[in-house]
């Protein structure tokens, strides 16, 4: 078998469930015959056809409104939003409709629906295509987000996502869409969606991350081992529901945590891993922890993004200064 | 020099009514209305929207309920559409159309329920394919349009009929889903309620448009604006509308022109903008009143069944206020239980917290 990128992996998922499920519709602006800007859909239209794989009129509030009654009548959509700085104009439904039907009829309608959204920066495209704004959706009670690192996780996780009772935010880090490859077998297997991954195991550090940032986190691991630092790699997955035993578990064992992030500082995921670490394993640290993550601007056109993005160089520093507490 | 072009395209937007505010016919009524027992059972769910909507704000006033919005003085729209749509037809309310719930078969005290602060006045006993109230104003259109979609990829026969304000129609939703609902020729109803209110904003600042039916032309969806006051227009345009949706012709936009005859909501005071002269207008176009005065003059309603009607309107809505204020309160732990299929592990150690401040006293 040839191993695939992490977009195939995601057109491989939902070929999967397009072929076993009736109920799964593919929709968004340019998934039809043009197979979606990332080529995320590609050959989807033409071996499902229109009526399960078609292209919406320009209007993202429309393509999530038109989810919720879809999803609602028991369908089983999965909308792109093309890229995620153009989701704003669809919050509404996400959060005051998708989010909280279920809870609002008492579990009379409900909405199994995906929204999918290419998302972070590296890809050298123009203003508002370069966010990663997850920790919107992780504030919303209702919803589901998961963020995949690898084409293994974007294909199980996808499935997951896809087959989930409730609404699920499925954000597609762009930067790595095409950076690695794996030999993702076509099974049907979906992942869990409320577990952390453990991509490597160490004993000093506890390296948190998710989406196109475990990169860079997985090459400091790698650099940090020819220092004589063992650090441990938490891929989170799925930041909605949080899996804290998971983390809490590294973190016990190394006593030293550094999180890492794409996402703007202030009230980022980290914000909220932190605090619990505080809340339920402080006596467990060594250091303070540390976030290596975004700043708090507005991500620069690509000339200067690299400046904004964390980088290997930032994550080895934050870890020798937990390092540096014994 | 003078520049010469032609006409490409002609559209016109008809009014159509059948009652005069006098109760006079104003054109011979089509066969769909030579019934009797149609018109009764038109008029009979008029007086019981009017009524249950009065207690609504009564109960309110005296602390029993909470916010609410009135329907007062157009049950016409609620009534008349909700009577032309068919038991498997999916309705996509807002949250002034509390008579087509009635029509359809939904229970009073869901809605006393709703607004007293339950949820459960959203699980509906019948109904269930219904959407609840949408509170966001002009969201529950592309809803509607979804749930479309889905009849149309299922070949189904069933319509979608959806409600919104004459306000709602400013927004972008409304706009993307009669798009949408063209592009795809969705069975899709959109239903206008132009009481020319949006809360205090008049229609005249809300758009330039003389007719919010027209907005459909730009999307390429008929419609036609009707007597808002004449639950025989807004019956037989929505019987008409919906023949031709279920054959295929796609979705149809109705506007009613009527006038809001209560405040917004009962957090508002319409006099501090409604001019009185208008009220006092409006309140000779009564939709009650000119049915019940045709309804007479046909001999096909007497002062006895008009008794009766009173005496078993109050009987039924004052065991709706029962069933409302009889039911138990929800266990504390229904504010987690619904968010998700299965609570993940994170919420299950949140709702162990609300019930250990509650003590022993709350546990299941």
């Amino acid at each position: 078998m040839s191993e695939i990128t992490l977009v195939e992996a995601v057109t491989q998922a939902l070929a999967y469930e397009l072929a076993h499920d009736q109920d799964v519709l593919v929709f968004g602006e340019d998934v039809g015959a043009n197979g979606g800007v990332f080529r995320a859909t590609e050959g989807l239209q033409k071996r499902f056809g229109s009526d399960r794989v078609f292209d919406t009129p320009l209007a993202e509030s429309m393509i999530a409104g038109m989810a919720v009654g879809m999803a609602a009548e028991g369908l089983k959509p999965v909308a792109e939003i093309q890229f995620l700085g153009f989701i704003y104009s669809a919050f509404d439904h996400i959060v005051s409709h998708a989010a909280r039907l279920r809870n609002r009829t008492r579990g009379r309608l409900s909405c199994p629906m995906v929204i999918r959204a290419p998302y972070g920066c590296g890809i050298h495209a123009p203003e508002h295509h370069s966010e990663s704004t997850e920790a919107l959706f992780a504030h919303i009670p209702g919803l589901r987000v998961v963020m995949p690192s690898s084409p293994t996780r974007a294909y199980g996780l996808l499935l997951a996502a896809i087959r989930d009772p409730d609404p699920v935010i499925f954000l597609e880090p762009t930067r790595i869409y095409r950076k690695i490859k794996q030999n993702v077998p076509d099974d049907g297997q979906a992942l869990p969606l409320d577990r952390c991954f453990l991509l490597r195991e160490g004993s000093d550090v506890t390296l948190v991350s998710w989406g196109a940032m475990l990169t860079e986190t997985m090459a400091a691991a790698h650099t940090l081992e020819t220092q004589g630092i063992s650090a441990e790699v938490i891929d989170v997955a799925t930041l909605k529901p949080l899996d804290m035993d998971s983390i809490i578990q590294s973190v016990e064992k190394t006593g030293r945590c550094v999180i890492i992030h794409e996402a703007a500082r202030t009230c980022g995921i980290g914000a909220e891993i932190a605090a619990q670490l505080a809340e339920k394993a402080l006596t467990s640290l060594i250091a303070p922890i540390q976030r290596v993550t975004g700043f708090d601007t507005i991500v620069p056109l690509y000339k200067m993004e690299h400046l904004y993005l964390p980088s290997e160089a930032r994550i080895l520093t934050a870890v020798h200064e937990v390092m540096a507490f014994e | 020099m003078s520049l010469q072009s032609s006409i490409v395209a002609e559209f016109a937007i008809t009014y159509m009514r059948f009652l005069d505010a006098d109760g006079q016919l104003t054109q011979d009524l089509p066969e769909s209305l030579n019934n009797p027992e149609l018109l009764r059972k038109l008029y009979e769910y008029m007086v019981l929207n009017r009524t249950f909507d009065a207690k609504a704000v009564a109960l309110q006033r005296t602390g029993k309920m909470g916010t609410y919005p009135s329907s007062g003085g157009q049950e016409a729209i609620g009534v008349g559409v909700g009577a032309a749509m068919q038991q498997g037809d999916v309705l996509v309310p807002y949250y002034r159309d509390h008579g087509a719930h009635l029509v359809r078969g939904g229970k009073i005290e869901e809605i006393y329920l709703l607004w007293g602060g339950d949820e459960r006045g959203s699980d509906f006993a019948t109904l269930k394919q219904d959407f609840p109230v949408a509170v966001p104003i002009a969201s529950q259109c592309l809803h509607a349009v979804g749930v479309a979609k889905a009849i149309q990829y299922r070949k189904q026969t069933r319509a979608v009929v959806t409600f919104i304000g004459d306000g709602g129609t400013s927004k972008g939703d409304f706009y993307e889903a009669i798009n949408l609902a063209g592009v795809c020729k969705l069975p899709v109803l959109f239903v206008i309620n132009n009481n020319q209110w949006a809360i205090s904003v008049p229609l005249s600042e809300q758009t330039l448009c003389k007719t919010l039916a027209q907005k459909g032309i730009a999307a390429g969806v008929p419609g036609e604006q009707v007597d808002g006051n004449d639950v025989l227009a807004v019956y037989e345009a929505t019987r008409n509308a919906l023949k031709k949706i279920r054959a295929g012709e796609g979705p149809y936009i109705i506007e009613a022109l009527t006038y809001r005859m209560c405040d917004h909501t009962t957090a508002d005071d319409a006099k501090r903008y409604q001019p009185p002269e208008d009220v006092e207008t409006y309140k000779k176009e009564d939709p009650i009143l000119r049915l019940r005065t045709y309804l007479a003059s046909q001999k096909l309603w007497d002062e006895e069944q008009e008794k009766a009607l009173y005496a078993q309107v109050k009987h039924t809505v004052a065991q709706a206020v029962h069933a409302y204020e009889s039911i138990p309160a929800q266990p504390p732990t229904a504010i987690f239980d619904y968010l998700y299929a299965t609570l993940p592990h994170d919420l299950i150690e949140q709702r162990d917290v609300l019930l250990a401040s509650l003590g022993e006293n709350h546990h299941e």
